[in-house]
């Protein structure tokens, strides 16, 4: 049994079923980060005193890590236009650097961690470490989360694009508003954690 | 999609029809276990919640003894539980505070939820929008899997060092993070339920918005429909704070950050080893932030179940379909932002109370112009008086009671004495159990022929109405009195301890009785069930004459559902037409 609006297009909503359900899925995301924004200013808001994150955290690394981050957002875009033309090799091409883009994320978010185990810096020394690590932890998973998908897509999912290329692309497609998603929390993040 | 055949897609909704005839048969365990069949999804969601209900309500049971009987030994069950929880069978504080946090819980998040929206929701709304499944088919089978797993992890809690949960199904922080152990199962298994209900919210609004039928505009939308759609943004909406809130939980009873605990807090005379800094109140906001709109998730589904058994028994249109829609919209939307009216008592400042208390009393407009809207559909028609029509039209008075004993509560200064007292346990329970739950009766009598192709009897279903209906206002509506003499609702002896309460003790009796003895009317539902499920009346496929699409599909309905794509030509209420040849003109029917 096939359902209905997976590939094409429903006239009168212009969507597919997976277009509409990445949408929705992200609205969640915003509430969910979005509490936790919240938190952050309620708890900062009633401290007495509050460290500058840069007197702490280490802002030329997260700044390459923006960097970072930004371009695998364009390598993923390009990634998909690239099969919007139909070039599956330039996709395996852009989505390979996606993918590693966000492991390079990964391994400089290892050394900033460890930095801070190192100097006995925890989760539990003070609330601007906790909201720190409880932040940029939970990001941290959405772009494990984010690389596992773009992985798959890479590897054995991309069998779909001699099937259904349309298929692919969609899901090409919702993959990166996904990563795009992820890249901008981590916007936010880097100057309310990092800068202020 | 490992089918091969499946890669194939269709264009056009004429070309899924032909894939009814060839879909493969599956085996037991994808056909029953791992099914993506959202009719499964939705008995297993159903069966799964109406258990966790009977649970849930076993924990009141007991809960119940204690408080009728302070300090007696509970016959006969007591020593079941061993000598850390009830030694010789008397029940000791710490097992009644876990009882009743994972009574609240179980009921909110096991029970009544799953088998409002998991249950009817995945069961009844792909079938009235004319649609052959869920949109996304695997998450929605996802959904129940987390959602069991969420309920196993709950379930174990109970056999950890310590017990489960026993800061109330609120977890207010600094005692949840200073709690046991079983704190932290809780807050994963929320982590579980949560995740089930994000996928399934995704799941219902991509469904209603792209898999109905062609001539299916939203003002033809049953008004369960309705009800189920805005249901899912809340869930969509309100869960991820929640979540927030839990992860920060975790944080704090796991590595050891201070979110909730606030510097030099004190627990039996010593200051807690905290960096603190953190904010009690925060956990409140997100709690209720929550669960607020989740009073709304309770109750929505349960307003659309009665609607289509209202329409359907009175012969006639919905009165006011469209204000009941606008109101649904305009609750959904205010839900977001009445939530501290549950912290009056917090000293959070006038100020918010004040905005509050506002928006309190607006939002309760629009649920009194639905439930007005379902009084007056009443009017001048006559009623087919059956087992579903009986609980909905329970439901019509129950729910009154409940909403309008809460409108002293959204009051700031009503507030303080009400304020933790009984009141405010009768207040949602009336809400909630005679309300929602008789919604929920109603609609396992209503829909029950469609998933079975039989009928429930009548004469069981009956009994089982009116017992229930008598049980639940003897439980409840003493609890109003006791509140309003100021009993508070924690305590783990109903109040004996105090003198005040002493004349209004023995109600505590009264309330005990009647949930027993509600338990004994629940017997007849349960072998109605099951033997109408092997031996009730055999029924068409339209035994209630209704209108609406789901009536279109064989009783089973196959996988797939219809075997013609259905198509819209009219409202869904089309009752009694002047000069139509029937008393009912189906939607589907050209």
């Amino acid at each position: 049994m096939d359902i209905p609006y997976t590939v094409e297009i429903r006239r009168d909503t212009g969507l597919t079923n997976g277009k509409i359900g990445i949408w929705l899925f992200l609205a969640s995301e915003v509430m969910l980060f979005g509490a936790l924004f919240a938190s952050y200013i309620l708890i900062r808001t009633g401290a007495t005193t509050w460290p500058r994150g840069d007197s702490i955290l280490n802002v030329p690394l997260a700044t390459f890590n923006t960097l970072v981050l930004i371009s695998s957002s364009v390598t993923m875009v390009m990634a998909w236009a690239s099969l919007m033309r139909g070039r599956l090799g330039t996709f395996r091409m852009y989505m390979g650097a996606t993918v590693l883009l966000g492991f390079v994320f990964l391994v400089v978010k290892y050394f900033e961690y460890s930095h801070k185990f190192h100097d006995e810096l925890f989760p539990s020394t003070n609330n601007f470490l906790a909201i720190y690590f409880t932040l940029t932890g939970l990001h941290m998973l959405h772009v494990i989360g984010g690389m596992a998908v773009n992985a798959y897509l890479l590897g054995p999912g991309s069998k779909l694009w001699k099937t259904n290329p349309v298929w692919f692309t969609n899901r090409v497609e919702n993959s990166g508003l996904f990563w795009h998603f992820v890249d901008l929390v981590w916007i936010f993040l880097f100057p309310t954690l990092y800068l202020l | 999609m490992s089918d091969p055949a499946a890669v194939v897609v269709p264009k056009g909704s004429k070309a899924h029809v032909a894939h009814e005839v060839h879909h493969e048969e599956l085996g037991f365990w994808r056909k029953y276990v791992f099914s993506t069949d959202h009719k499964v999804i939705g008995i297993q969601y159903g069966i799964t919640g109406l258990l966790f209900l009977f649970f849930g309500f076993s924990l009141m049971m007991l809960m119940r003894w204690q408080l009728a009987y302070p300090g007696a030994a509970i016959p006969l069950l007591g020593t079941l539980f061993g000598e850390a929880r009830m030694p010789g069978g008397t029940m000791l504080p710490d097992f009644y505070n876990e009882l009743g946090a994972m009574h609240g819980t179980i009921m909110v998040f096991l029970g009544v939820v799953p088998v409002a929206v998991g249950g009817f929701g995945n069961f009844v709304l792909p079938l009235q929008i004319g649609a052959q499944d869920m949109a996304f088919p695997r998450l929605n089978m996802a959904s129940y899997w987390f959602f069991f797993l969420g309920g196993v992890t709950m379930l174990a809690s109970f056999f950890v060092p310590g017990g489960a949960a026993q800061s109330g199904w609120t977890s207010y922080a600094p005692l949840s993070v200073l709690a046991t152990g079983g704190q932290t199962w809780w807050l994963i298994g929320m982590i579980f339920l949560i995740t089930s209900s994000l996928l399934g919210a995704v799941n219902f609004i991509t469904t209603t918005i792209q898999l109905r039928a062609k001539g299916l505009t939203f003002m033809r939308f049953p008004f369960f429909v309705w009800a189920q759609f805005v249901t899912a943004f809340l869930l969509l909406l309100a869960f991820p704070p929640l979540e927030a809130a839990g992860i920060m939980q975790l944080m704090d009873r796991l590595a050891g950050t201070s979110f909730f605990l606030p510097t030099g807090l004190v627990v039996s005379g010593q200051v807690v080893a905290n960096a603190g800094g953190g904010n009690p109140l925060l956990w409140q906001h997100l709690f209720w932030f929550l669960a607020h709109p989740e009073v709304y998730v309770l109750i929505l589904p349960a307003m659309g179940i009665v609607a289509e058994i209202i329409a359907n028994n009175t012969r006639k249109p919905l009165w006011g379909y469209r204000s009941m829609v606008w109101s649904l919209v305009f609750l959904g939307f205010m839900s977001f932002i009445v939530w501290a009216h549950h912290m009056f008592m917090t000293g959070m400042g006038t100020a918010m109370a004040t905005f509050f208390q506002t928006t309190t009393m607006i939002i309760s407009i629009p649920s009194v112009v639905i439930l007005t809207a379902l009084l007056l559909s009443l009017w001048g028609a006559s009623i087919r008086i059956n087992t579903p029509m009986l609980f909905a039209l329970g439901f019509l008075p129950m729910f009154g009671i409940g909403g309008l004993t809460g409108l002293p509560l959204g009051l700031n200064v009503a507030d303080i004495p009400l304020h933790d007292t009984y009141y405010v346990i009768a207040h949602f329970h009336y809400v909630v159990a005679p309300g929602t739950i008789f919604a929920l009766f109603a609609g396992v009598y209503y829909w029950f022929p469609k998933a079975t192709g039989r009928r429930m009897n009548e004469t069981l279903g009956k009994i089982h109405f009116a017992g229930s209906f008598i049980c639940m206002n003897v439980i409840f509506m003493p609890m109003f009195m006791l509140g309003l003499a100021g009993v508070s609702r924690r305590l783990f002896d109903g109040g004996a301890s105090y003198d005040f309460a002493q004349p209004v003790l023995h109600l505590n009796v009264v309330s005990s009785w009647g949930a027993w003895i509600l338990a004994i009317f629940q017997l007849p539902f349960i072998f109605n069930f099951f033997w109408s499920i092997w031996k009730g009346e055999k029924v068409g496929d339209n035994p209630w004459q209704a209108t609406t699409i789901e009536w279109a599909a064989p009783s089973p309905p196959p996988h797939g559902n219809f075997a013609v794509a259905p198509e819209a030509h009219r409202g869904p209420y089309e009752y009694s037409v002047p000069g139509a040849p029937r008393d009912f003109l189906p939607q589907h029917e050209a």
